[in-house]
């Protein structure tokens, strides 16, 4: 199956616990950056300088190629107003698009809906990792949620094939909607049949599956090379998702925030080279995002929650570069110690939405937001 | 035995523990449904698991130190096998409150040995509760307070002690976190030498007086040169901690809610429930006891049937415990402890400090996958006792047609209830085989295995995902 026009792909890297925006693309010029981090702040010589404002922290480096090409976007000061600086209520906001209220539907599952209003294919949004993130949460839109891409079918105990019809049959029957069950039973049912048929789908995807890039062995590379795995088969998955963590480096941060980025950096590598030696890269892009980035001042060993923070996308149709300014160190421009955002979250998924998929973002994010225009 | 009464004490012990046998809901029901919770609320009535013989045949669970994914199965071997069902449920709910795990702590020792604290204190006083856990050093690592310095005050342990283990979101302000976290400045543990070959050292608590900020602290209003016990003092004595907890009590045991950081702006199912464990939690100067036990005999817990998605924890357990053979220590442990972590709970390892997002948001594609494969494995095995015993009680009323089959395997398997159009779907099934006959050997293999295959079709129903 080749498709004469690909459609747009968008994968997302959530980089869970509130990754230090400050520590990763680094203002090595600002006298403030030294002064306020005295403990966690990078030594200017391994500093991987991008401009003479700023670089990279060096497990970041490993990245600067797709700088240096033009395919890597840093978003500055991204966040939105009155940050609550809790994990919890941050990432829901960063999901829902909804800072005022309780939002429960995600911005990706209203993406998914709008791509895929007819839900011709369960597979159009695929979570890779054990639990659903609200970002695509949206009832009545199905998500291929899998942990394990090998592992992935509905009643494999029984093996004798006429018999497992027989009840795969019966399940299906089971699992069709009835009136006046309740929402529970309903999402439990759609859950049941969407999954049967998108294991049914998937199971080419590994099989099918052929390269000679050699991903890391850490968690991270592989949701990647699965995600990989899916997007080459063609199966018309429009979005990916997946994690990373925890970011939240209240103490010890030099070595864990070195860990972190150093897995992220390799897989994110080697996944971008899979899929262009399969010729497989120009329909996709990465957007890697955290809750919030971290305070200015260091606590002695780590930094605390903190309000901006920073937003990478990459790929070939990306139009690399700094987009925005990195928020004033100053005291005085602080809030609560921390960095204020300068750009809106909702601004950067509009530009994804709008400029790469094609899709109306008003009614996604819930208004009209500053596009970067890095796509 | 009126069915009520199975029914009742199945709903009771799907809840304060992880379901039971049809014939320990016979005696138990024998004996009544307050006894029963009394019973349940003293554990130390019944024998305690002895964890040596567990040692004796998997000695790796003994202190699993660092070996990733090593820690969970002497907890799965204790809640599949417990005598004192509610200790071990209570000690999961604290673990979901106080959510702490390895990925940080990198230490299982330590992380186990707060699990049994929660099976020591987990039904006793909640403020006791609360400064053992504040004194706790996986938790003053997994949260930072080893961090947490007079001169360089560090705000992990002092939010998440107000946002998630006892007030919640909205009511204190940033400024309460600053001062609350100033008060448990000094209150670390020790050794923290690195990792060495062979695991981490023991922790123990260590107060540091000189490291600790002894300055004057306004915390909610009260102003005093404040120790974190004072602060903990104050919480407990607020009336949003009895409401938060008595929320999340309702969450855990009655039926599924809002997610913790929604509770702000999404009033309780059932308020006059919360105002009632709240008031319990007031009364009795914070002793969880004493508000378990209102729960339990309440109306609102006795008609809650099937009204919570089960934790994966209680997925695999309350299957193990069904289907019964996994009392003997027998290989293989490893692998079941690791059942709930491919179904989106990976014990003593939670996602982050609010622990697992619950109820609907169990599920999906893959987790329900996960939960119908391994739960129909399990019941597949007729030479599993509780499936053997199942057959029996099956086989002892003679010929079955197909509906009573139906109704004999839904009312083994629970007694579980379903709508018509399910039951008439089972039926149709069953049917396709005729009546189930005893009369020769050959007619009792292919029996067994037309019952295997109904129990395999029920446990992969909507309605069996419900506690």
């Amino acid at each position: 199956m080749t498709a004469t026009k690909k459609d747009p792909v968008l994968v997302v890297l959530q980089l869970t616990g509130g990754n230090d925006y400050m520590n990763t693309v680094i203002p090595h010029a600002d006298p403030l950056y030294r002064e306020k981090r005295p403990v966690v702040g990078v030594a200017d010589d391994r500093i991987i300088k991008l401009n003479d404002r700023i670089g990279l922290h060096p497990e970041v480096g490993p990245l600067k190629r797709f700088w240096d090409s033009g395919d890597m976007a840093i978003i500055h000061g991204v966040g939105y107003a009155n940050s609550p600086r809790s994990h919890f209520r941050s990432m829901d906001i960063w999901h829902t698009c909804e800072p005022d209220k309780l939002g429960t539907e995600g911005w990706l599952g209203r993406a998914t809906r709008d791509m895929d209003p007819n839900k011709d294919n369960v597979i159009t949004a695929v979570n890779f990792g054990p639990s659903l993130p609200r970002a695509l949460a949206l009832p009545g839109v199905p998500v291929a949620c899998v942990d394990d891409l090998d592992n992935f079918g509905m009643l494999t105990s029984i093996q004798e094939e006429m018999q497992r019809d027989k009840i795969i049959d019966r399940f299906t029957r089971l699992y069709s909607p009835t009136i006046g069950s309740g929402f529970v039973m309903d999402y439990l049912g759609q859950t049941g049949l969407d999954g049967l048929k998108a294991a049914d789908i998937l199971k080419v995807a590994p099989e099918q599956y052929s390269s000679t890039i050699e991903y890391p062995d850490t968690p991270i590379a592989r949701k990647l090379k699965g995600i990989s795995q899916v997007h080459q088969a063609n199966l018309g998955t429009r979005v990916f998702y997946t994690d990373h963590g925890s970011f939240d480096s209240h103490s010890n941060q030099i070595g864990m925030h070195d860990g972190l980025w150093r897995d992220v950096s390799a897989a994110v590598g080697s996944f971008f080279d899979d899929l262009r030696e399969n010729d497989s890269s120009d329909d996709v892009i990465l957007l890697m995002f955290s809750e919030f980035g971290r305070r200015v001042h260091d606590n002695g060993s780590g930094t605390d929650h903190g309000a901006a923070g920073l937003v990478f996308v990459m790929g070939d149709r990306v139009q690399g570069g700094e987009y925005g300014e990195f928020p004033s160190t100053r005291p005085e421009d602080l809030e609560q110690g921390d960095l204020v955002p300068g750009t809106d979250f909702r601004g950067v998924y509009s530009s994804i939405l709008e400029n790469w998929m094609g899709l109306d973002a008003n009614s996604i994010v819930g208004g009209a937001f500053e596009k970067p225009a890095f796509v | 035995m009126a069915s009520q009464d199975i029914a009742l004490m199945a709903h009771l012990m799907r809840r304060a523990g992880f379901g039971a046998t049809r014939e320990e809901l016979e005696t138990r029901a024998a004996a009544g449904y307050e006894a029963t919770v009394e019973e349940l609320l003293n554990p130390e009535s019944q024998p305690a698991i002895d964890r040596y013989e567990l040692v004796r045949y998997h000695p790796w669970t003994w202190r699993p130190g660092t070996i990733q994914g090593m820690g969970s199965a002497e907890w799965l071997y204790f809640m599949t096998n417990t005598k004192r069902p509610l200790e071990e449920k209570m000690a999961l709910f604290w673990h979901q409150v106080f959510a702490t795990g390895v990925s940080k702590v990198d230490h299982y020792d330590e992380i186990t040995r707060m699990v049994a604290l929660f099976r020591e204190k987990g039904m006793g006083n909640y403020k006791e509760l609360l400064l053992d856990i504040a004194r706790n050093p996986a938790m003053i690592y997994w949260l930072d307070n080893f961090e947490n310095h007079a001169d360089a005050v560090n705000e992990n342990w002092g939010r998440e002690l107000l946002e998630l283990f006892s007030m919640g979101v909205g009511t204190y302000t940033e400024v309460d976190v600053r001062e609350a976290s100033r008060a448990f400045t000094g209150w670390t543990f020790e050794p923290k030498l690195p990792r060495g070959p062979i695991g981490r050292h023991d922790w123990n608590f260590a107060y540091l007086p000189e490291d600790h900020d002894d300055g004057e602290k306004t915390f909610l209003g009260e102003t005093g040169n404040f120790n974190g016990d004072d602060i903990i003092n104050i919480i407990c004595d607020h009336p949003a901690t009895a409401t938060f907890i008595a929320r999340h009590l309702y969450n855990f045991f009655v039926a599924d809610e809002a997610q913790v950081p929604a509770w702000q702006v999404i009033p309780p199912k059932d308020e006059a429930a919360i105002e009632l464990l709240a008031d319990a939690f007031i009364d009795s100067g914070s002793d969880l006891k004493a508000v378990l036990r209102v729960l339990f005999n309440s109306d609102f817990f006795k008609n809650a049937r099937y009204a919570r998605l089960k934790s994966p924890a209680e997925v695999v357990v309350g299957t193990l415990r069904l289907v019964g053979g996994f009392d003997f220590p027998a290989p293989g442990l490893g692998e079941m402890a690791r059942q709930p972590t491919y179904m989106g709970q990976d014990l003593l390892n939670p996602p982050s400090v609010e622990g697992w997002h619950t109820g609907v948001e169990w599920i999906n594609s893959g987790s329900l996958m996960r939960r119908i494969n391994f739960t129909a494995d399990m019941v597949s095995d007729v030479t599993r006792p509780g499936i053997r015993s199942m057959i029996d009680r099956m086989q002892a009323q003679g010929d079955l047609t197909p509906d009573t089959m139906v109704d004999s395997c839904l009312d083994l398997m629970g007694p579980l209830e379903v709508d018509g159009e399910t039951r008439t779907e089972l039926i149709t099934h069953a049917a396709g085989g005729g009546n189930l006959t005893w009369g020769t050997n050959a007619d009792v293999d292919a029996s067994e295995q037309r019952i295997s295959e109904m129990l395999q079709l029920i446990v992969s129903l909507r309605d069996y995902q419900y506690a």
